[in-house]
């Protein structure tokens, strides 16, 4: 075994000293959140960095619902997968019939709506919330699932479109012609030649409209406000009214809510990062 | 980096008035829901708040309100500073992970949590460390000192820079990945020859890394400058736009108007923002759409 030179030790060692704080930087909120779901109350509450009498038992109240702000938990949890759920699947039937009719069937106007679109995609969401909290008021949705997922599945398309439409540009025009010489119809083309190329870029749009819908806090926060229709993010800010607020099932039930999107992210990085960012800014 | 849509803009539609294939019909058809929900959930809103925000009054009423004043500022410094600094984080930290190593791989993939998780739990567990009497921070401060720390969140200054450093923890993982990208489409050969060259890692950033990765740099930092804009989380849910309304943004005030019962002057907050958003809209449209 060869010795590593002095040079590379010395390498290592000034990479090192960027991974060790980036790792803790990372880490800490994330590892502080699950030091208090694994706490007593008195050991989260005393500044502790490992709790004397580790415990699952947050966990417990958690899963039995045994608490005042916990007691619709199941109800907001199958909210948050509903509503995310319907997010994803309109966003891809809407952006995918969207983007095929712009890049393969151009239709006229075509490049006007991507615009549009694309307009949209950087109006601060913020910003646009106002306006849609009102006129989701007018439209008689407030307090009503569909509101969220209509402003969610609004806020999601544009991007979707944009990425898609990309995708879309680099598939060979040669298929659709070839398959419209075996006479195939349009829908035809869209459902056996489209859809199955198109496949990893529209994994990639689902989970990120997924996600989007999972994450999203302040048009929950605003357009539900029932505690069994609200979803999970609502019902953790929900806690901070209290003064004396239990932060350790707080942060319990925060790292439950956290798990899902982290698990789907991992699971489909391989084409997150391809599709996203390759679509997310071009130079 | 460059993706171009060559060929895109020499397309012109034929004219209407020519009769349509039923390519076109589909394409019509298939185009028909974006379309709606385009004009049911951000045309007719937008007008809608436009025509909520068109009295005058509601700009005496916003120009007399210190409040606004001051998220006006702050939005700035927000953008300004937070969006640079976290930019050229992003840009050291793009070449540290472009680096092929395996540890560096295993923390790449850890690097990148705080963009996959939600933001609710992991700006509330911050804000709990940054509480005064129970936070770890303080406990640590005390162990330490015998001294009781800051109360972080009352102080609007430190407030507002803990509200800027959440924000960079969510989405500098994001920016980097980016940056990663831009960095990795460098020809490798380039380095090489530098490399020969005797050229020192500074030379290599200076005359290589950056004249190939400028237009991303700039171009990321005025996205990012966009969407923050729109950041409402990281204020909202550290300091709730406290102490004495003094840490609110643009984004968490357009809301605060609106709990008000204000939504007037909640669009007209808005609507104050746009001669500054609209030019960096315009701008990356041009860029994205070349």
């Amino acid at each position: 075994m060869k010795l590593p030179s002095l040079r590379d030790v010395a390498t290592e060692a000034r990479l090192l000293l960027i991974g060790i704080p980036v790792f803790l930087w990372t880490m800490i909120p994330i590892y502080h959140m699950f030091l208090f779901a694994i706490s007593p109350k008195e050991d989260a509450f005393s500044g502790k960095l490992w709790p004397d009498h580790p415990t699952l038992h947050n966990f417990e109240i958690v899963f039995k619902q045994q608490h005042y702000f916990l007691r619709d938990f199941y109800v907001q949890f199958w909210n948050s997968t509903l509503i995310a759920a319907a997010v994803g699947v309109l966003t891809l039937f809407i952006a995918t019939a969207a983007a095929f009719s712009i890049s393969r069937l151009k239709v006229p106007g075509g490049r006007m709506v991507l615009n549009l679109a694309l307009f949209t995609y950087f109006i601060p969401a913020a910003f646009l919330a106002v306006p849609m909290y009102r006129t989701m008021g007018n439209y008689g949705l407030l307090n009503n699932h569909w509101s969220l997922i209509l402003a969610m599945v609004t806020i999601a398309s544009p991007y979707a479109i944009w990425v898609l439409k990309q995708a879309s540009d680099k598939l060979p025009v040669e298929l659709d012609e070839a398959a419209v010489m075996d006479g195939a119809t349009t829908l035809q083309i869209f459902r056996l030649v489209y859809l199955p190329l198109m496949m990893p870029s529209l994994v990639a749009i689902g989970t990120y409209a997924v996600l989007l819908a999972w994450n999203e806090y302040l048009y929950a926060f605003l357009l539900l406000s029932n505690d069994r229709e609200i979803t999970l993010p609502v019902a953790l800010g929900n806690f901070l009214a209290a003064d004396d607020s239990p932060w350790e099932l707080l942060m319990t039930t925060g790292f439950i809510y956290a798990l899902p999107p982290a698990a789907v992210y991992y699971a489909f990085r391989r084409y997150m990062v391809g599709g996203l960012t390759a679509g997310a800014v071009k130079s | 980096m460059a993706i171009t849509l060559s060929g895109d803009q020499a397309l012109p539609g034929p004219p209407l008035s020519s009769r349509l294939t039923p390519a076109q019909v589909w394409g019509i058809i298939l185009l028909a829901p974006y379309l709606l929900v385009f004009l049911a959930f951000v045309v007719y809103p937008v007008c809608y708040g436009l025509w909520l925000a068109r009295a005058p009054a509601n700009y005496v009423a916003l120009y007399n309100d210190p409040i606004f004043a001051r998220a006006a500022v702050n939005t700035l410094i927000f953008l300004v500073i937070g969006i640079n600094i976290k930019m050229l984080i992003a840009l050291l930290l793009s070449g540290f992970f472009a680096q092929q190593r395996t540890w560096i791989k295993w923390l790449s993939v850890i690097f990148i949590l705080p963009w996959a998780v939600p933001s609710i739990p992991t700006i509330l567990s911050v804000r709990f460390m940054l509480n005064p009497e129970w936070g770890v921070i303080n406990h640590l401060i005390f162990s330490f000192t015998g001294d009781d720390g800051p109360n972080w969140l009352n102080d609007p200054t430190v407030a507002l820079s803990m509200a800027i450093g959440v924000h960079i923890w969510k989405s500098l993982p994001f920016w980097t990945l980016i940056l990663i990208t831009g960095r990795l489409a460098i020809s490798h050969d380039l380095f090489e020859a530098a490399e020969v060259d005797g050229a020192s890692l500074w030379q290599k950033f200076r005359y290589i890394t950056w004249p190939s990765m400028q237009t991303l740099y700039v171009t990321c930092t005025l996205l990012s400058m966009i969407w923050t804009l729109g950041d409402f989380n990281s204020v909202y849910l550290l300091t709730g736009g406290g102490p004495a309304d003094l840490t609110h943004v643009l984004s968490t005030l357009g809301i605060r108007y609106l709990r008000l019962d204000q939504l007037s002057l909640a669009m007209a907050s808005i609507v104050c923002a746009m001669p500054f958003v609209l030019p960096l809209v315009y701008f990356m449209m041009k860029r994205l759409s070349r």
